[in-house]
């Protein structure tokens, strides 16, 4: 059916709102990262200024942003791929033998406050001398990407047909050989889906890096707040550091939004 | 005890399409269920279940300074002092309640709306699609010091825009009322877009028979979505509650990346979370912080119960 044309022009001008609204905000923090300060507390430059570059050769240089980039893309991709390899298996187990509440206990780490692990964890990792190093940034950040990745692979093999599986059995493979040459290859979309989203969640975390990094660890949303002094904040380097942090993770996701998507929104039409 | 299971799980190799015979691949497929759900879980049990053990322990106890100093057992005395302390903790409980229950009425409304509005196929959906995944996908951290730039009080966008149409600045962020406002609002502009799509994927999903069917019957569009549309969407409504409410409830890189430590200066913008995180890295006073933490766990629970049974109650 064909919307009505009143209502057309309704839609329109109420999705450019929505669009404004939502974009806006992005653009400005990108435009004052390519203000000098003096140009950010100037409201006459507020929209035409004559852009530097000053702010990124701040990030970069002095602040040695390289390195925690470095940091952060090494931390998010160790922890998505552990992540994988422990949570694919365990949630085609899950879908395909209906471990409701096994799958509940990987779920809980959704649910409980990180706050409440962090004391313990600090606790048993320092004792151990792993705080400030990366396997332990990685084993949090584990946290935060495995049940994600559960949850999206399991309703993944929930809608993926058993047949296949079980003429590859007919045909003299194992059941684990059938999980490994068919079941697998099949869910490559899948594994797509929550690699992605495991990746983007894990780059963004922040509680946890906040307490178990140390200065050579520090990953890009704890380096963020090298910016802001006690007495005045850098507004330029801010802003340019949080467009460091927020860009690529952004050009990412919209690359492969067909899978942010799907990943997103994972198990909210089956209720 | 993950790390010594995990690579056996891909060692049973068939090294070509004929059944394996060695005793070890037959006891792997035989077992496979616990052979490959075992590692995730116990790589999640070890991470929590010792964690709130200690914390609960630890809330007996009069712990700080250093978890390793001496602590001794105080029985249930924290719990006393947290539940009549009506300075910090039931302001902190309050402000939860109010920061979760706010953005939530406006996420899924705001996120109903824009739901609908994308429903049916359009030009230029592509681009409306892109604006609503960005806020989503953007650091938290991040989108908090953005926040902050555009509401200065001085140098801000958004009292120059205010300014533009003749309304005096705000404090936004830096007033100790219009903190908690200005933060939910943060909120809400980053996570509606989550909302919109779960909404999204559930009309998606909706078939188009029952809609036909009352708009034969004479339905006017409001009708239509209040008795059909709404009653078969409700499902997925909760279950965009209860995944943003889970969230809210535990707001912390916004509020920390715009108030710092505290909650700010009068903890303004101070959630129970942001009070369990100060009690137990700023000030190591881990008795009282654990206490904090388990009845907010308590919390979070009672809330999930209450959603998921509703949910059953629905008749799915």
């Amino acid at each position: 059916m064909k919307p009505s044309k009143p209502y057309r022009v309704f839609r329109t001008s109420a999705l450019v709102v929505v669009v404004f609204a939502l974009m806006a905000p992005l653009l400005w923090m990108i435009a004052a990262s390519f203000k000098t300060n003096v140009d950010i507390y100037d409201t006459a430059k507020a929209f035409v200024f004559s852009p530097s570059l000053k702010n990124y050769e701040t990030v970069l240089q002095q602040a040695n942003y390289l390195q925690f980039i470095g940091n952060s893309l090494w931390v998010a991709f160790a922890a998505t791929v552990l992540s994988l390899l422990l949570g694919v298996p365990a949630a085609y187990s899950m879908s395909r033998f209906n471990m409701k509440n096994s799958a509940l206990v990987v779920l809980m780490a959704r649910v409980i406050p990180g706050v409440s692990l962090l004391v313990p964890w600090y606790y048993v990792f320092s004792n151990l001398k792993l705080v400030g190093g990366f396997s332990v940034l990685i084993l949090s950040h584990m946290f935060v990407s495995l049940p994600l990745i559960v949850y999206i692979m399991m309703g993944y093999f929930d809608g993926l047909p058993t047949e296949l599986e079980e003429a590859a059995l007919v045909d003299g493979l194992t059941h684990i050989g059938a999980f490994r040459r068919i079941t697998l290859p099949l869910s490559v979309p899948g594994v797509a889906t929550a690699g992605i989203l495991s990746f983007i969640f894990s780059w963004n975390n922040f509680m946890f890096a906040l307490v178990l990094s140390g200065s050579d660890t520090k990953t890009l949303p704890v380096a963020i707040f090298d910016f802001v002094g006690y007495a005045s904040i850098d507004w330029g380097g801010l802003m340019a550091a949080a467009t460091v942090v927020t860009l690529p993770i952004m050009l990412i996701a919209l690359f492969v939004q067909k899978y942010v998507v799907s990943g997103l929104t994972a198990g909210a039409t089956k209720g | 005890m993950s790390a010594v299971i995990t690579p056996r799980t891909d060692s049973p190799e068939a090294p070509a399409a004929f059944p394996e015979t060695s005793a070890w691949s037959r006891w792997a497929n035989e077992h496979r269920k616990w052979l490959f759900a075992a590692p995730a879980m116990a790589f999640v049990a070890v991470l929590i279940i010792f964690p709130v053990a200690w914390t609960g322990y630890l809330s007996l106890t009069d712990a700080e300074g250093s978890v390793r100093a001496e602590s001794e057992f105080i029985g249930f005395q924290n719990y006393l002092d947290v539940l009549t302390d009506t300075d910090r903790f039931w302001p902190a409980v309050w402000r939860t309640v109010l920061f979760t229950g706010v953005v939530l009425f406006f996420e899924v409304v705001l996120g109903m709306a824009i739901a609908l509005l994308l429903w049916r196929p359009f030009r230029g959906e592509k681009w409306v699609r892109v604006a609503i995944l960005l806020p989503l996908v953007a650091t938290p951290v991040a989108v908090g010091m953005m926040w902050r730039l555009i509401f200065d009080p001085n140098i801000g966008m958004a009292n120059q825009l205010l300014g533009w149409i003749g309304i005096g600045p705000q404090p936004w962020l830096a007033g100790q009322h219009s903190a908690l406002p200005t933060t939910m609002f943060i909120d809400i502009w980053q996570w509606t877009p989550m909302v919109v799509l779960i909404l999204l994927a559930g009309l998606t999903a909706l078939s188009d028979e029952p809609q036909e069917a009352a708009r034969i019957d004479g339905a006017s569009s409001w009708q239509r979505f209040r008795h059909v549309t709404l009653p078969l969407l409700m499902p997925t409504v909760i279950v965009a509650i209860l995944l943003r409410g889970i969230d809210a409830l535990k707001t912390f890189d916004i509020l920390y990346a715009t108030k710092g430590r505290g909650g700010g200066s009068f903890h303004e913008v101070e959630t129970l979370n942001v009070y369990a995180y100060g009690l137990s890295f700023d000030y190591n006073d881990y008795g009282v912080s654990s206490t904090v933490l388990i009845i907010f766990f308590l919390i979070i629970i009672g809330v999930m119960w209450a959603l998921t049974y509703r949910k059953k109650g629905l008749g799915r």
